[in-house]
């Protein structure tokens, strides 16, 4: 594995450093004091994981994220633990090391690296991997990540700004779009069935003209997804 | 409870590396007193909003040298200023005056 580091502070790049240079298969490509600089050397060189403190002045750690298109592996590097949950927002963060940064927690780090690297790559769409019926979706409400497990998940609906995840313990009230949404969820067992609404097809208990009952939600099909929901039932 | 700057975590990190040591104490040194100015220099020009981005870099700092109430005043301190409040200006100075002092006995 290589790596580089961005931090604005000296001592913390060599703190890093010195943490790499105990793991034989990571080796530390180039140490930046500042993001943009970072981000030229990204655009000709291709690293598996980057060290980043997300407290810089001028350009942070989180604009550095939002502006990378394909992110390698990025662990953020802070003394501020009430930045966690955000970096936990980005696909990219495999996780978070606060200051100062211990030898045990650094291992911790680089099998979380490792784990994530090894994971199998996720498409275009952002579709998850096909073994998606077994994989978990984290939500963000009120500053806590709450997992859900996809297959539980019965209805998304959009509402305005707003999602609701219904699931068949509990509804979730989300701030994101169902666009955004859809590009987590699996294929395999999602459809959107109507501007407003995706559903788990596996949920299906049946289905009208021109409507779906999934539980006790009657969530209307609209004419243009129903060729695709059609083909998709395993029709007698 | 009194508390002292010390490099217990550099040694815990160092491990057998006498060079590495000696290398973090380097840029420490080169860094602490450039940093220490940087803060006294925003104080005087009023300037508390880059005040507060160098006690950010500093508290970092004291938690490398074991000054865990130190860095608890920094955190504070540091959104206090973010504020326009500097009333704990004495007692950071007083912080970075021990620091500088002991970093010119290494």
């Amino acid at each position: 594995m290589n790596c580089i580091i961005i931090d604005d502070e000296a001592t913390a790049r060599a703190i890093v450093s010195q943490l790499c240079s105990n793991v034989p298969d990571l080796d530390v490509i180039e140490e930046f004091d500042n993001a943009i600089d970072a981000i030229k050397f990204l655009n000709q060189q291709e690293i598996d994981v980057v060290f980043l403190d997300i407290h810089m002045p001028g350009f942070s750690g989180v604009d550095f994220v939002q502006t990378l298109k394909n992110p390698p592996k990025i662990v953020m590097t802070t003394s501020d633990t009430e930045f966690a949950i955000a970096a936990y927002e980005y696909e990219a963060i495999v996780d978070y090391l606060v200051k100062p940064i211990t030898s045990e927690r650094f291992e911790k780090c680089l099998q979380k690296i490792k784990n994530s690297l090894t994971q199998r790559p996720r498409t275009k769409t952002g579709e998850v991997s096909s073994s998606g019926a077994n994989e978990d979706l984290y939500i963000n409400i009120d500053r806590r990540l709450i997992k859900l497990k996809l297959n539980e998940i019965m209805v998304v609906e959009a509402k305005g700004d707003y999602i609701v995840i219904k699931t068949e313990k509990e509804d979730y009230r989300v701030h994101t779009t169902l666009k955004k949404i859809k590009e987590k969820l699996p294929e395999k067992l999602f459809l959107q069935i109507h501007r407003s609404y995706i559903i788990n097809f596996t949920k299906i208990i049946d289905i009208e003209d021109n409507s779906v009952l999934i539980e006790k939600n009657v969530i209307p099909i609209s004419r243009s997804n129903r060729p695709e929901l059609m083909r998709r039932l395993n029709l007698l | 409870m009194q508390e002292y700057p010390n490099l217990k975590y550099i040694k815990e990190l160092s491990g057998d590396d006498a060079a590495f040591e000696q290398k973090f104490i380097t840029i420490l040194k080169e860094e602490f007193p450039l940093e220490r100015e940087a803060y006294h220099d925003h104080i005087e020009k009023n300037d508390f909003q880059m005040a507060a981005e160098i006690v950010h870099k500093l508290k970092h700092k004291f938690n490398i040298l074991s000054l865990s109430n130190a860095y608890k005043l920094a955190v504070v301190y540091e959104e206090e200023l973010r504020a326009g409040n500097t009333d704990r200006d004495d007692n950071l100075r007083t912080i970075l005056n021990q620091i500088k002092d002991y970093l010119n006995t290494l």
